[in-house]
C-alpha cells in the first residue's frame, strides 16, 4: 500500500516502513536501546532525506522510550534525582544540537555531518563494545567470570566537586560529569536522531558507577525528555518532523520491542553486548563506506524556499 | 564563466511582448482540459491536454504552414544545485550554485525540433528550448543565465529532468489538422503545487506570428496536505500535537503489553 509521506514529499510502502519498525523495535527491545542508530539510516537508505529521518525518528524513539519508563516506573527502578539532573544538561545540550543542525543545514553541510557523526561514533563505540564483549565470552569460557561492578573504586570522577546524593541509585556523586553526559547526549541526539541509550548506558555504568537496577530506567527517561524536546524544536524551527511517518515508526516499534525484549532475555548478557557492538560497528562502517566511494551523481539540487 | 545575458527577467518579458507587438492575422485559441487538478494522497501523475486551434482571416497568406512552441512554466522557486567533490579522502559538498526564482516545473513542447522551427538568433530571443529558457544564477553580485553548457546548469536541468519535473519534447504536439494542434502534459508524482503560466507561441516561416497565454492550477488536498501545511503554519502546535501522539503511542503500548 502506497502512502505520500507530508513532509518527507516521497511516496512509500507503508508496509516497508511498518517491518522496518518493527525490526529496529525487536532490536531495541532486545539490547533495551531506543534504536535511533539503526532506524536514521534505514530511513536515509529508503530514500528520505538526512533532516527528515533525524527529526521523524526523534519522535518514534520518544514513543519507544515512554513504553519503557512507564514499565521500569512501576518497578521503581528510576532514580528521579539522577534523572533530573542528567535533564537539566539533556536539554541544553538539544536546543544546542537542533541550533547547530539549522545552522549546518543552511550551509548544505547538514547529511555530510550526520554521516560523519555515524562513522566516528559508531566505529568507534562499536569497536570497544565488540572487544568489550568478545574478552568477556572468553574469559566465561575459560571459567574465571570477572565481576562487572568493582565496588568501591573510586575513579577521578569521584573527585570532583558539587557532590550530591542519589538515594535510590544509593551513589554519592558530584553533578558535573552527570551534566556533561546529559549535554553531550543531548547534542548527539539532536543531530544524529539517536535516543543515545546505546552510548548513555555504558558511559553511567563505567563512569558514573550507577548500579545496573536504576540505569537503564533511568537513561530512558533522559532519552524520553531530550527526545520531546527535540521533536518540538524541529518541528518549530524546520518544519521537518513527519507526523505521518513518525506515527508508522511508532506502531511497528513499540510491538516489535516486546517480541525483542522476550528474545533478549534468552541470550546470555556478553553475547548481547558482543551482538550489540557488531550491530553499531556494522552500521558505522556502512557509513564509511559511502563517505570515501564516489557518488554516482556529484550535484544536489536543494529547494531553499520563496516558491510564489 | 561567461555570462550571456545579463537580463532580468522582467526586462526579457518585455521584450519578448514587443517583439510579439507586429499584428498578424492569425489568432490562436487555446483550452486546457483541466484547469484545476486535485491532488489526493493516491495521485500518481496525470496527464493534461491542451487543445487549440488557429484562427485566419482574410490577410493571411494561404497554404502556409504552422510550427507551435508550448511553455509550460511552473510556480517559482529558490533552488540551490551543490556539487561534491573528494575532499580528505571523503566526498563532501564544496562548491554551491544559487538559482533564483527559476520554474519549479518546466516543460518545453514542439510539434517538430526547435532547430528546425526557428533560427539560433530566434530561438534565443524568443527563450525556446531548454537550452535558451533563462535561469537566472546568483552569479558573485550579479544575477545571470550562463551558457548552457555550463556544469552547475546542466546538472540542474538534467536532475530536475530525472524526477520528471523539466522537459522537453519535440514530438509532443501534434497538429490534426493544418490548423488544430492538440498538445499533452504529462504531470509527474512529485508535482510542485501552484499556478502554471501555459505560453503558447505560433511559428511560420521561422518567424514568431503571435501568441497566446493561459495557466492552470494545481491544488493538494486531503489529510497530507492538511499535515503538510498545519507543520510549517503552526510549527508549535504541530510539534505539540506529534509529542503527544509519541506519548500516547508509547502509553498505548505500555498497556497493551502489560507483563505484570
Amino acid at each position: 500500500m502506497q502512502l505520500f509521506l507530508p513532509i518527507a514529499d516521497i511516496p512509500v510502502n507503508v508496509f516497508l516502513i511498518l517491518a522496518m519498525g518493527a525490526a529496529v523495535g525487536f532490536v531495541s527491545g532486545m539490547f533495551g536501546i531506543g534504536g535511533g542508530f539503526l532506524m536514521t539510516p534505514l530511513l536515509i537508505f529508503v530514500g528520505i532525506s538526512p533532516a527528515v529521518a533525524v527529526a521523524s525518528v526523534s519522535s518514534h524513539i520518544a514513543a519507544s522510550s515512554m513504553s519503557g519508563a512507564i514499565s521500569y516506573w512501576r518497578r521503581r527502578s528510576i532514580d528521579p534525582a539522577l534523572a533530573a539532573v542528567l535533564l537539566t544538561g539533556g536539554s541544553i545540550g538539544t536546543a544546542m544540537g537542533v541550533w547547530t543542525f539549522t545552522w549546518l543545514r543552511s550551509l548544505g553541510q547538514l547529511d555530510l555531518l550526520i554521516a560523519l557523526s555515524y562513522v566516528i561514533l559508531l566505529t568507534s563505540v562499536g569497536g570497544l563494545m565488540f572487544w568489550e564483549g568478545l574478552r568477556a565470552m572468553l574469559r566465561a569460557s575459560r571459567g574465571n567470570p570477572v565481576p562487572m561492578r568493582r565496588s568501591g573504586s573510586h575513579s577521578w570522577v569521584h573527585g570532583l566537586p558539587l557532590k550530591m546524593r542519589f538515594k535510590r541509585s544509593k551513589i554519592y556523586l558530584s553533578v558535573i560529569p552527570v551534566v556533561a553526559i546529559g549535554l553531550l547526549i543531548g547534542f548527539l541526539g539532536a543531530i544524529m536522531g539517536i535516543g543515545g541509550g546505546f552510548i548513555l548506558v555504558p558511559l553511567m555504568i563505567y563512569l558514573l558507577r550507577v548500579p545496573t537496577s536504576t540505569v537503564i530506567g533511568t537513561s530512558m527517561v533522559l532519552t524520553l525528555v531530550t527526545m520531546l524536546f527535540a521533536t518540538m524544536l524541529h518541528a518549530v524551527t524546520n518544519h521537518l518532523v513527519d507526523a505521518v511517518l513518525a506515527l508508522i515508526l511508532m506502531v511497528g516499534g513499540v510491538t516489535g520491542a516486546q517480541f525483542g525484549a522476550r528474545a533478549g532475555q534468552k541470550i546470555r548478557g556478553e553475547h548481547l553486548r558482543l551482538l550489540l557492538g557488531l550491530l553499531v560497528l556494522a552500521v558505522g562502517v556502512r557509513f564509511a563506506f559511502e563517505l570515501g566511494i564516489k557518488p554516482a551523481e556529484l550535484f544536489t539540487v536543494r529547494e531553499t524556499g520563496g516558491a510564489t | 564563466m561567461k555570462a550571456r545575458a545579463l537580463v532580468i527577467p522582467g526586462l526579457a518579458l518585455v521584450a519578448a511582448t514587443m517583439a510579439a507587438a507586429p499584428a498578424h492575422a492569425e489568432k490562436l485559441i487555446v483550452s486546457v482540459s483541466n484547469h484545476r487538478v486535485t491532488v489526493t494522497p493516491n495521485y500518481s501523475g496525470e496527464e493534461l491536454v491542451l487543445f487549440g486551434s488557429v484562427e485566419k482571416d482574410a490577410t493571411t497568406p494561404p497554404n502556409r504552414t504552422y510550427d507551435l512552441v508550448v511553455t509550460i512554466a511552473g510556480p517559482r522557486a529558490d533552488m540551490v544545485t551543490r556539487r561534491k567533490e573528494r575532499k580528505f579522502g571523503i566526498w563532501i559538498n564544496t562548491d554551491s550554485r544559487q538559482f533564483l526564482q527559476v520554474p519549479s516545473y518546466l516543460a518545453i513542447f514542439s510539434n517538430r525540433p526547435i532547430d528546425a522551427i526557428a533560427s539560433p538568433e530566434v530561438q534565443r530571443r524568443q527563450q525556446l528550448g531548454m537550452n535558451n529558457v533563462v535561469l537566472t544564477q546568483r552569479v558573485g553580485t550579479d544575477y545571470a543565465d550562463v551558457v548552457p553548457n555550463d556544469p552547475f546548469r546542466s546538472a540542474f536541468v538534467r536532475l530536475r529532468s530525472q524526477h520528471g519535473l523539466y522537459r522537453e519534447s519535440s514530438s509532443a504536439v501534434t497538429f490534426l489538422t493544418p490548423t488544430l494542434f492538440r498538445n499533452g502534459i504529462p504531470l509527474p508524482a512529485e508535482v510542485p503545487i501552484g499556478t502554471y503560466n501555459v505560453d503558447i507561441k505560433l511559428f511560420a516561416d521561422g518567424q514568431l506570428v503571435t501568441r497566446t497565454e493561459t495557466a492552470f492550477e494545481i491544488v493538494k488536498v486531503g489529510f497530507e496536505q492538511f499535515v503538510a501545511t498545519s507543520s510549517r503554519q503552526n510549527g508549535f502546535a504541530y510539534g505539540l500535537a506529534t509529542v503527544m501522539m509519541a506519548l500516547m503511542t508509547g502509553w498505548m503500548a505500555s498497556i497493551v503489553f502489560r507483563k505484570d
